[in-house]
């Protein structure tokens, strides 16, 4: 298979469709809106369906109702809209049904959303977070495996620089192994047996010998699945030259990949610097930053929002270092979420302050 | 001493006096599709009655095989986990959205959904229209006792004028409250929709007749004919406030009264014209 030049929302669409997906309802909002385009115009071709849905309500609705005949099933949208899916991805959970998630995110104020839940209850997700086009493909892939084998909801965290920049990347289905045998998906089937099966955030022990549901039980067993499923994902993260690090820096997605740049540039020039970019945002790979952060004499992280991962930043490094957050909301008159921030110069003068305390 | 006695050619169970001998099952008429026929709905609601009728027309048309119920929240919901079809549980207003998921997947399924009044109206009504609009080839089933009967009695979109709910004290008033939607009637305008009826429970000749119009949905539904929609009217004299054994007629002069019964739309056009209740 050959390379080709492609936007990050064509590579995503290929990805999902080389992962097995099916199934995939949206609505247009920018900057998701390609990803919608482009599936609805490959999906087809390869018997799968694609519904320009009314409303990201209903988008998340049909793409629960696909997900549980076992068909692999996708949604997304920008974050404003995936605030609109909350309810359903909650109970989604709840339901134990896989679902891949995209939020093509606006600048990068949805990581609370992302990896605090969003809606309502307790539950958690997975969340993934390419730093460019040719690590989406792969984490692409890597969500449905996990959705399936988890039987979880996953996020895929991107944002408008992912979805608009062209790279030349080959997607090839990855090899994650048999996927599992669906017993609990509904085709119908299994109705008159006695046996009929269901799928209820509700819990899905069906009445025998009592009325009504229990949902201190369902929950409960809920929770111990999510115990399990956090503690089995082996968080990823990409560390660049922490070891002998004066100043870890931690950022992810775009933004990650002019940190990173800075952080070259001042290493070129001699300056002890390090970068992690944590690709699992959840469960958050807290050893290898507190790894980095120790030595350090400070960590600096960069976001384009007010302050978010920071929270997660502190979490892991306790008082091995003092965490200094060196970035912000950066925002054009868009607010699509194009930084002028995002500069090279510019983060690495933030950088050279921290360097310089 | 027999409990039982005869009028009319009709057992009777007597109610009178106390009974010489504890109760014992003596026949079960629970639903072949119906796991358990033990439920915590009021005596008198309209609920179990139009889950029977909706189960009875799924296994007389011998597709219990290949059928998913999709359920919104609500007293009926109840049923969910106690059929033996399968059934997808859906958030409340969400179910024509769930249930579009399940048969653009899989489109060799039958697919229903039971929804309420609060729930399809209220909560949801965008999801019934556009399903209706895009022809969605399931089939919409909707208990509309206008009232929220499981929180306890509250004013619904289709709770008609005059009717008194714990949010409408005095009685639903059109220019404080707004006046009732016509679900059925607002769906029958639109071309998507190919089996638009209106039906309800409080005596057997509608009950009856509710059952030929969930037939004739699910037969269009068969046929692959776009969307179809039943509307059921079902008692819920704990949400209405009246004695149970005077709701069916509070449905007829109130609900029915507003709510018309009747078949509005056959695109299949070979059913027997229904009287309405």
């Amino acid at each position: 298979m050959t390379a080709r030049l492609m936007e990050g929302s064509e590579a995503i669409a290929e990805a999902m469709i080389a992962a097995g997906c099916r199934f995939f309802a949206g609505y247009p909002m920018t900057p998701f809106t390609e990803v919608l385009e482009h599936m609805a115009r490959k999906l087809p071709a390869v018997g799968g369906v694609c519904m320009n849905a009314e409303s990201e309500i209903e988008a998340v609705g049909m793409a629960w109702g696909a997900a549980a005949t076992g068909t692999p099933a996708a949604t997304g949208s920008t974050g404003q809209g995936l605030s609109l899916m909350q309810e359903s991805l909650a109970e989604i959970t709840l339901a134990r049904l896989p679902l891949v998630v995209l939020n093509m995110a606006r600048a990068q104020g949805d990581y609370y959303q992302a990896t605090r839940g969003g809606g309502h209850g307790d539950y958690r997700h997975l969340v993934l977070a390419p730093g460019d086009v040719a690590e989406a493909v792969e984490l692409v892939q890597r969500a449905f495996h996990l959705s399936v084998r988890w039987r979880n909801p996953v996020l895929v965290m991107g944002d408008y620089y992912l979805a608009h920049t062209a790279r030349s990347v080959t997607v090839e289905p990855l090899d994650y192994g048999p996927r599992p045998h669906l017993d609990w998906a509904l085709d119908g089937s299994t109705g008159g047996s006695g046996q009929a099966k269901l799928i209820s955030f509700l819990g899905s022990a069906k009445q025998r010998h009592h009325v009504g549901y229990d949902l201190s039980d369902h929950y409960a067993a809920c929770a111990a699945d999510s115990a399990t499923m956090v503690a089995s994902v082996e968080p990823i993260a990409e560390c660049l030259d922490t070891d002998d690090a004066d100043v870890v820096v931690v950022a992810f997605g775009t933004p990650a990949t002019y940190a990173k740049a800075a952080v070259r540039q001042l290493r070129a020039d001699g300056a002890r610097v390090g970068l992690v970019r944590p690709v699992t945002l959840y469960p958050f790979p807290t050893d290898v930053v507190a790894g980095a952060a120790e030595g350090a004499r400070a960590v600096a992280v960069y976001e384009n929002n007010q302050g978010q991962m920071v929270d997660d930043v502190r979490l892991a490094v306790l008082e091995r270092a003092p965490v200094h957050f060196i970035g912000g909301l950066s925002l054009d008159g868009s607010g699509f979420g194009i930084a002028p921030d995002l500069d090279v110069s510019v983060l690495r003068h933030r950088i050279e302050q921290v360097l310089a305390r | 001493m027999s409990r039982t006695t005869r009028v009319d050619g009709h057992i009777v169970v007597r109610t009178d006096q106390v009974p010489a001998e504890p109760a014992r099952l003596v026949d079960d008429f629970t639903p072949a599709l119906i796991d358990v026929g033990a439920h915590h709905l009021c005596p008198g609601c309209g609920e179990p009655v139009a889950m029977r009728a909706t189960l009875e027309a799924v296994a007389e048309l011998d597709v219990v095989r290949r059928t998913i119920g999709v359920f919104g929240i609500g007293c009926y919901t109840a049923f969910s986990n106690n059929l033996d079809v399968e059934v997808l549980q859906a958030l409340h207003g969400r179910a024509p959205s769930v249930a579009t998921g399940v048969k653009r997947a899989r489109p060799d399924t039958i697919v229903f959904t039971i929804q309420g009044d609060g729930d399809m109206v209220n909560e949801g009504l965008q999801e019934v229209i556009h399903s209706a609009a895009r022809g969605e080839n399931v089939t919409c089933i909707m208990l509309n006792n206008g009232v929220f009967g499981e929180t306890g009695g509250h004013m619904t979109a289709t709770t008609v004028l005059g009717q008194r709910t714990k949010t409408s004290l005095e009685g639903r008033d059109p220019v404080a409250h707004g006046r009732p939607i016509l679900l059925a009637t607002l769906l029958a305008q639109l071309d998507g929709a190919a089996y638009v009826a209106r039906g309800a429970v409080n005596n057997a000749g509608n009950v009856a007749r509710t059952k030929k119009m969930l037939l004739q949905a699910l037969r269009t539904q068969i046929a692959g004919a776009g969307f179809s929609f039943v509307e059921i009217l079902t008692m819920c004299p704990t949400g209405w406030f009246v004695e149970t054994q005077d709701a069916p007629a509070y449905l007829a002069d109130n609900l029915a009264a507003v709510h018309t019964g009747g078949v509005l739309k056959d695109v299949l056009g070979d059913s027997d014209r229904q009287e309405g209740p």
